[in-house]
């Protein structure tokens, strides 16, 4: 046996993010607490440097490396530069909250790198191993960072409840990739594809093997991503934990959900589309229904985006469901434009609050139009956004799941999912109504000159920039598939 | 020299654009924004003159056509073009606005620059929905367009105003999200999102069928049409005047507007299987609705009412095209019932904006839309009841006035095709003068009701000018409506010879 060095350019993003977050981890024991901003300041050069070096490796063909585990192709160039500049606008949001509770720390930035770098494994697995170490990765970070205000019990609360889920969750999805290896003989993800044609053409005793197989796999994955029925963690986690970690877990690792959904299913198990077709239909269906119409109830705006984030989990599985590559990139589009609304969703309600004030009540939001018409007008473009009317980004989302849907013949489908967008349309036009409608109680001045507001209305106008041409986005997401 | 610009797009992107700078002038000048507005709306009208001007009367192809490719991956392109059924209606929008901003001088103090922005925007995007070729582009426009309209009800609307307008919104949006559905569907078959495309796209009938209540569902809650009316009347009371008037003078139209450019030519096999619906419901709309509005005690929700009655003579003409031709044998006569329709659009946006206009002068002085609360109001502002007693009677559609032309055509229309549908039709004559007239003589004539009637002040020079414009403009398409028919001509013609053929 020989060794052979491995190809190094197609991961040095991640090399680079790795010894970044190792060198930041050991540099903040040196740091005193009043001088943390230099913690901060070395975190987001890493997540800038290591978006410029995914950009510039950045190339059209498929380049694996290390004996085939790990894999750097458009998608992941693609999902890997989004995942990476959401983080950093993530951390940018979180600081002034992080600093006026006395939680700004150094293992928050580096938990929240080690966590991205997760994420960008996930991304790039081809492996199963590869894959559930990335997985591992995020989710031990996130675990900790949902823990990370001590002191609150309801925050310590909800890590316990997501660590058992979570972990049940892996345990699903392990356990499915065991039976998948005992099939196939193999951990790497092409070979599986082989192995699996192989072993479906083969004895019935492979087939039902293969079946379990990939049942334990759509529950591992409906955990992760917080699909109906699978999805009792996300309320819990999404109000317990600080609204910076809301905001952490919200945005990027749903993208890498997404990801390693494409990687196992798709890329892993497409021969066995016409099984797992089914069992994603039922939890899209699900998620839409109890998404959508549980929001309606909540009072918290955490809780009501926990909801609502299930109910667009829906539409990303709709358009995984569809089997189809305008379906994935439909899907692909979907989630980058999902996470980029809830990061400034979150965004905005870390914006309004202050010390002792949370404002993650929806009532928090009343009278907004007359403290400051500006930001209210960003919230205004987000809302619509996410409930999917044009001219913001989110309608172009749900139109090209739609489409990939009704192309495949599944027409009921698209007008149950739409008749859930209206239904959907109600909670977040009543976040409207209390910013335009309503007087304002809380006349406590929005911070100003923090860098977030600029960060917030790009990221705000971004969600209307793109809806006006969408074309851009729309295009890199079918390149990537 | 303006046969080279791009028209259409200068009247959609002047107002928006016009309306987010008013938006950042802020509510600081609020005197400046005002000024701002009207420079913009004023100068958006006078863009889409040469719209009329330049017209090609002779041909039913599209006209200022615009094209420039959009999003490559959908095969969406950003595909503007206009005909006679759709230029018309730029143009009523356009004037509309102008007159909005005007009415809203005075009245509107909080939020000056948002409130005129939201007008503007709307404006454009109006424009947007008439224009628009590319079926994606399209919807955007007509779904945009609910976002300025949502906030107009809800910050400067009546007491009762969240829930109408969150009524307003979710009703609209609930039709509109089945017209999408359709929209993709035909694009599947089509192979382009190019409305001209589904025109000629084959389809059977259950498809046909399908597409056609998906499309009936948008359309009729947006004209709207009985049984799903029932957002207008509150949508109406709770809005401020300007919203009222858009509302009944524009949006409503966009509902017509569809059946023209979707259902009819897209599915004409499914039209004229279900045309006893279409024409059942608009019967239904113009008698049971009529004697709806004769009970109204609220001024803003009789003109609510009537509207709707109005629309349901609207949608009559367009659908009983095929029992006319099932009469007659000919198509050619068929399409008196569709031209009778587009001039009740126009007409219908000037008299109930109109309307809704003399409400709203009542309104800012009296501080009510009851009924009750007036009388004798022609004592105190002769002026003000000479224009309204004008727009009553050319509601009631008395000859000489623009009511009259469509609803004679209508008429004509349905006696061609049945005399029962007729005659059912022409009790709108009986209903419309009832409610109408009953409405004048209760506020405007008798003696004087009470003190608060006896201190009004006749109209101001501003409130004259609006109120005298759409005076002229209602006697005007009365008396000589030959250059909007002339208009219609070819692209009518064209539509019934479209639907004429079977697209089975």
């Amino acid at each position: 046996m020989t060794f052979e060095i491995p190809d190094f350019v197609p991961i040095i993003p991640e090399l680079f993010l790795l010894g970044m977050a190792c060198a930041i981890l050991v540099a903040d024991l040196f740091i005193p607490q009043a001088r943390r901003d230099i913690t901060y300041g070395l975190t987001q050069f890493t997540l800038l440097g290591t978006f410029a070096l995914t950009v510039i490796l950045a190339a059209p063909e498929t380049r694996l490396t290390f004996s085939d585990s790990f894999v750097a192709d458009p998608m992941s160039d693609l999902l890997k530069s989004v995942v990476l500049l959401i983080s950093a606008a993530v951390f940018l949001y979180s600081r002034p909250y992080l600093q006026s509770r006395n939680l700004h720390k150094g293992e928050f930035y580096v938990l929240g790198l080690f966590g991205v770098l997760g994420m960008l494994i996930m991304i790039s697995a081809h492996s199963l191993l590869t894959l559930y170490l990335g997985l591992e990765l995020l989710a031990l970070c996130l675990y900790a960072l949902v823990a990370f205000d001590r002191d609150s019990t309801v925050a310590s609360e909800s890590a316990m409840k997501y660590f058992v889920l979570g972990s049940i969750a892996s345990g699903m999805l392990l356990y499915g990739m065991s039976l998948l290896y005992g099939i196939t003989g193999t951990l790497d993800i092409a070979g599986v594809t082989q192995g699996v044609v192989a072993a479906a053409a083969g004895s019935a005793d492979h087939g039902i093997a293969l079946v379990f197989a990939l049942a334990f796999v759509v529950v591992g994955l409906g955990f992760k991503l917080g699909a109906v029925p699978f999805h009792m963690w996300l309320p819990d986690v999404y109000h317990g934990a600080p609204t910076p970690v809301t905001l952490f877990i919200g945005a990027a690792p749903k993208i890498a959900g997404f990801a390693i959904a494409m990687r196992l299913l798709v890329d892993g198990l497409g021969p066995l589309h016409g099984d797992w077709q089914g069992m994603l239909l039922i939890l899209a269906v699900l998620s839409l229904a109890v998404g959508n119409v549980v929001a309606i109830a909540q009072t918290n705006i955490k809780r009501m985006f926990a909801y609502s984030t299930i109910a667009h989990v829906g539409f990303i599985v709709m358009g995984l469901m569809s089997g189809t590559e305008a379906g994935y990139a439909a899907a692909m589009f979907y989630v980058i434009v999902y996470a980029i609304t809830s990061a400034g969703a979150f965004g905005m309600v870390l914006f309004l609050s202050r010390k002792g004030f949370e404002a993650d009540n929806i009532e928090d939001f009343k009278g907004l139009n007359d403290r400051s018409p500006w930001f209210a007008f960003i919230m205004l473009l987000l809302m619509f956004s996410m409930a999917g009317v044009p001219p913001t980004v989110g309608f172009y989302a749900k139109l090209a799941v739609l489409q990939s849907v009704v192309q495949v013949e599944f027409v009921w489908l698209a007008v149950f999912a739409v008749l859930m967008s209206v239904i959907g349309a109600f909670y977040y036009l009543r976040v409207v109504k209390y910013m335009y409608f309503d007087k304002p109680t809380d006349t406590a001045p929005l911070p100003q000159g923090t860098g977030i507001n600029v960060v917030l209305s790009i990221n705000g106008l971004l969600v209307i920039g793109l809806g006006i041409f969408p074309g851009l986005l729309m295009a890199l997401t079918a390149a990537a598939r | 020299m303006f046969a080279d610009w791009p028209l259409l797009s200068l009247v959609i992107w002047t107002p928006i654009i016009g309306g987010l700078i008013v938006l950042f002038v802020g509510d600081r000048m609020p005197e400046a924004s005002r000024r701002l507005s009207l420079s913009i709306a004023v100068l958006t009208f006078l863009l889409s003159l040469p719209l009329f001007a330049l017209f090609d009367r002779s041909t039913h192809e599209m006209q200022f056509v615009e094209w420039v490719p959009w999003i490559s991956t959908f095969d969406i392109h950003y595909h503007l073009g206009v005909d006679g059924i759709s230029m018309p209606l730029i143009l009523l929008t356009t004037f509309t606005t102008v007159l909005v901003v005007l009415a809203a001088w005075e009245v509107i103090q909080y939020r000056v620059s948002q409130y005129m922005a939201s007008f503007l925007i709307l404006a454009g995007l109006m424009n947007g929905v008439f224009s628009a070729l590319d079926a994606v582009l399209f919807y955007v426009f007509f779904e945009a367009m609910l976002i300025p309209m949502f906030l107009v009800i809800g910050i400067w609307g009546g007491p009762n105003r969240i829930y109408a307008t969150l009524k307003f919104f979710l009703y609209t949006f609930f039709g509109s999200v089945f017209l999408l559905i359709a929209l993709i569907y035909l694009y599947t078959q089509a192979g382009s999102f190019a409305i001209l495309d589904f025109h000629h796209t084959p389809l059977g009938m259950t498809a046909q069928t399908l597409i056609f209540l998906a499309m009936l569902l948008a359309f009729a809650v947006k004209i709207p049409m009985f049984p799903v009316h029932t957002w207008l009347p509150d949508a109406h009371v709770e809005a401020p005047t300007g919203g009222s008037v858009i509302l009944a003078a524009i949006m409503l139209k966009i509902g017509g507007y569809g059946f023209l450019r979707f259902s009819l030519p897209i599915t004409p096999d499914a039209a004229m299987a279900l045309d006893w619906l279409m024409i059942t419901l608009s019967l239904i709309a113009v008698v049971y609705v009529g004697m709806v509005a004769l009970m109204q005690k609220d001024m803003k929700k009789l003109i609510a009412y009537s509207s709707i009655a109005h629309m349901g003579f609207v949608t009559l003409g367009f659908f009983i095209v095929f029992m006319i031709y099932n009469n007659t044998g000919d198509w050619q006569g068929a399409g008196l019932g569709i031209s009778g329709g587009m001039v009740q659009m126009v007409s219908h946006g000037l008299i109930s904006a109109a309307m809704f206009l003399s409400v709203g002068v009542l309104y800012d002085r009296m501080h009510s839309r009851q009924i009750a609360d007036y009388g004798g109001v022609a004592n105190t502002m002769p002026w003000f009841a000479a224009f309204f007693v004008l727009f009553a009677m050319a509601n009631t559609g008395l000859p000489g006035t623009s009511g009259f032309v469509g609803e004679f055509m209508v008429i004509l229309a349905a006696f061609r095709a049945d005399f029962w549908i007729a005659l059912l039709a022409a009790t709108t004559l009986i209903l419309a003068a009832a409610y109408t007239l009953w409405l004048v003589k209760r506020v405007i004539y008798g003696e004087v009701a009470n003190d608060n009637v006896a201190q009004l002040q006749d109209l101001n020079r501003r409130e004259f000018w609006i109120l005298g414009v759409l005076a002229f403009a209602v006697l005007l398409l009365g008396v000589w409506p030959a250059p909007l028919l002339d208009v219609l001509d070819a692209t009518v013609d064209n539509l019934v010879r479209h639907i004429a053929v079977s697209k089975l």
